[in-house]
């Protein structure tokens, strides 16, 4: 499902039926690179008390003052319909995409993860990194950084075995995501 | 065209340019310079208020009873929290509204300046859109964008901040009035194959009925023209909402009266027990459907709103139509004609015969006195004595205001202003000015509480200085009467805080602003008392006593379905004790 600014909702009109069960959605949101357009979006979730699990906005096109907002929420389908009807209505938002409905999407995210201890712990943590293509951003005598990329869930899965490793602090990008195959948003 | 000039210059000609004639606001610090082009025109009248809330409900009042868009203007910081009440009401019942606000040089912003407020963050939730104007160049734009903004799709309130040096900056004015800045552009033609799909729906139904909102008013003339097009040609009962008055004449035969929590027997019964609901512009609000899950159970739910949100929000419809009201009617009445659909005329015939059994209640029927005035006379009085004459009604928020929807009857669309989502008490008087300023010769009354008329109650120094005859009839007794109702009902008549002590004496309160006062609490001496208010061609505060503890029936209370109302003639103090169950306490 799509809602695109100013076009007829007829897609909506011929809403299929969705399972009722509650999930997570990641909804991809373009926007004009205005000032407060993400306290807009923001505001909304938290105003008419929507869940907002993970944020991310960065500018996608310089020239035409576009940005990308990826958001993952959670809720039963008619709660996510009404979270993107009213994305929909602000002012600054052109496009807002579903895509979780539209399919098997691609989702990664960023993450840099310090451990920090000496000897056969060291050894683990750096075997484990390995294993999961993380990098090393930054090694010292008894720490390193690791930066891995990956679906949240690798990520989720490294970090709680890095916790295991010493980890002493963690950040994460939250999510950026693209539908697959060829059409554009 | 192009001109150079200030940004304050930008301001007034952009107005101009967008045809405003009137516009309600305040002085203050940061917006002098605009004050000062305002000092140096003619073309742009300024009506000075006496409180920035006051500005926002005249310019809504100019508005909902124009059609155009009402325009407010007031300082920074103070200036612009005062008027965000009006801004939320606008809001929520869907009023075109431009609001200008002055804001510290661009210069001082975030340092806590004098009168700083980030009015944009603050009215960011109750606007339909707002800017932070920070370069003199995007100025003309901006001013020109809000009014496409406020007027297009779901009208509502747009906010523009200008900072204070930004008015004195020179820069290019262009009349860019309806160019788009944005890319905001509401569908407003829906899919031939709901049209079609719902005409189906309707051709089919044996116990139908149309229940329409302010979104038909909102919607135009034309919109309210085809609405009885397409009564008459359907044969439909039809039922409104609060804020839909008006846009069939309540004298019409398909008329059920007002639905909702405080709507008609018939009206109510009607919607839980039909068969089809056609949805016009009306958004399904929890005073319209009471308790959800038995609201109207059997039916088929067509739903027509522009605002593709609105849909499913609160009751899951069968068939959405998002488009302009009046452009989806033209269509299917387009769509009536071409396919002649034969009604089932045996069904009709049967449900108009249910319907009438239903109206054979009489559910507005109260018990009258001799003694003292029953609110419900009072306004039975007002319309009769008004009803022939060019008259607008305001309201405040309360008993007062239900008594309006029930016993004035209106006629015709934009007659009506009333706070219908927002509920703000406070709302009439000064709505009752913008109407005034905008229809000079028409009586334009504002039904009153009289805890409602004290929030206010400034602005009548508003109407004497620009010598707008608003009369204020005031359903005075003596409690924040509704708030007394919900006592009784939901606290066991314990009267916390609802009783009026030491009210004013409003006939010498009137006077003392310069305006007239009347009052009367014999229903003898009744419609004398009104034929002089309406006689005198300047502000009248009328003290109308009413009987003090009076309730407003029918109710459904709240938590109930639209078929358990509480009907007036025949309830019982005990029924009204235990009316609202452990679940509907809670809500509102």
């Amino acid at each position: 499902m799509m809602i695109v600014a100013g076009q007829s909702q007829s897609a909506y009109f011929l809403e299929e039926e969705l399972p009722s069960t509650e999930r997570s959605h990641t909804l991809s949101v373009l926007v004009d690179n205005e000032p407060g357009v993400l306290a807009r979006v923001v505001g909304l979730f938290s105003g008419r008390g929507y869940n907002i699990e993970s944020l991310t906005v960065s500018e996608i096109e310089h020239a035409s003052h576009m940005s990308r907002i990826t958001i993952v929420t959670t809720g039963r389908p008619p709660v996510i319909s009404q979270i993107m009807h009213q994305l929909g209505r602000l002012v600054p938002v052109h496009k807002v995409i579903n895509l979780t409905w539209a399919g098997d999407a691609l989702e990664r995210e960023l993450a840099l993860v310090k451990v920090a201890g000496k000897g056969e712990i060291r050894d683990e943590a750096l075997r484990l990194a390995q294993a999961f293509n993380a990098r090393i951003v930054d090694a010292t005598l008894d720490s390193y950084v690791f930066e891995i990329t990956g679906a949240p869930a690798d990520i989720d899965r490294f970090v709680g075995l890095m916790k295991e490793c010493g980890l002493v602090e963690l950040a994460r990008t939250g999510l950026a995501a693209l539908a697959r195959g060829k059409a554009g948003i | 065209m192009t001109r150079q000039m200030t940004g304050a210059e930008m301001v007034i000609q952009a107005l101009i340019d967008q045809g405003v004639d009137t516009i309600f606001g305040y002085p203050g610090g940061a917006v002098l310079p605009i004050f000062d082009e305002l000092f140096q025109q003619e073309e742009v009248r300024h009506i000075l208020v006496r409180h920035e809330q006051g500005a926002g409900h005249a310019a809504e009042g100019y508005a909902r009873s124009t059609g155009k868009v009402g325009v407010a203007l007031a300082t920074s910081g103070p200036g612009a929290t005062n008027m965000v009440t009006a801004l939320t009401d606008a809001l929520l019942d869907s009023i075109p509204m431009v609001c200008i606000t002055g804001q510290v040089p661009t210069t001082l912003i975030g340092t806590d300046a004098f009168q700083e407020a980030d009015t944009v963050g603050i009215t960011r939730p109750c606007t339909k859109h707002n800017w932070l104007v920070r370069r003199i160049e995007d100025l003309p734009g901006i001013l020109h964008e809000a009014f496409r903004i406020a007027t297009t799709g779901r009208p509502g309130p747009v906010l523009v901040d200008i900072p204070k040096n930004i008015q004195f900056q020179t820069g290019t004015y262009e009349n860019c009035k309806g160019k788009a800045l944005t890319q905001y552009h509401p569908a407003v033609k829906a899919p031939d194959a709901a049209i079609r799909e719902a005409v189906e729906l309707m051709a089919a139904a044996k116990k139908p009925i149309l229940y329409t909102g302010g979104g038909v008013i909102n919607a135009g003339p034309k919109a309210v023209a085809l609405l009885r097009d397409f009564v008459k040609m359907t044969g439909f009962p039809i039922t409104s909402t609060l804020m839909g008055l008006g846009a069939y004449p309540s004298s019409g035969k398909n008329w059920l009266g007002m639905l909702g929590m405080h709507g008609t027997y018939e009206a109510n019964l009607a919607m839980h027990d039909c068969d089809v609901m056609v949805c016009v512009g009306a958004r399904f609000d929890d005073r319209i459907t009471g308790r959800i899950d038995a609201f109207s159970p059997n039916s088929k739910k067509i739903h027509i709103d522009i605002d593709p949100s609105s849909i499913n929000k609160n009751v899951v419809v069968d068939l959405p139509i998002v488009g302009d009201v009046g452009q989806v009617l033209e269509d299917m009445i387009a769509a009536w004609n071409a396919r002649k659909p034969v009604q089932d005329k045996a069904a009709h015939a049967a449900w108009w015969k249910q319907i009438d059994g239903w109206r054979a209640k009489k559910c507005l029927t109260y018990r009258p006195s001799a003694e003292a005035i029953m609110p419900q006379y009072a306004l039975e009085r007002l319309h009769a004595l008004t009803k022939d004459r060019d008259t607008y009604i305001t309201t405040e928020v309360g008993q007062h205001q239900m008594w309006v929807a029930q016993y004035y009857g209106f006629e015709e669309p934009n007659r009506f202003m009333t706070s219908g989502g927002l509920g703000t008490m406070g709302y009439g008087l000064p709505a009752a000015i913008g109407t005034q300023l905008a229809h000079p010769g028409a009586l334009v009354i504002d039904v009153a509480g009289d805890a409602s008329i004290q929030m206010n109650i400034q602005e009548l120094s508003t109407a004497v200085q620009h010598n707008a005859p608003v009369k204020a009839f005031i359903l005075n007794n003596q409690y924040m009467g509704m708030v007394r109702q919900w006592q009784q009902l939901l606290h066991g008549n314990r009267l916390s805080h609802s009783y009026v002590d030491s009210q004013p004496d409003f006939v010498r309160l009137a006077e003392a602003y310069g305006a007239v006062g009347i009052r009367c609490s014999k229903p003898s001496e009744l419609d004398d008392a009104i034929e002089e208010m309406i006689r005198i061609d300047r502000p009248v505060l009328f003290d109308c006593h009413v009987v003090s503890l009076a309730n407003c029936f029918p109710m459904i209370p709240s938590g109930k379905a639209h078929n358990e109302m509480l009907l007036g003639a025949d309830v019982s103090d005990e029924e009204i004790e235990t009316a609202i169950g452990t679940a509907g306490k809670v809500l509102v």
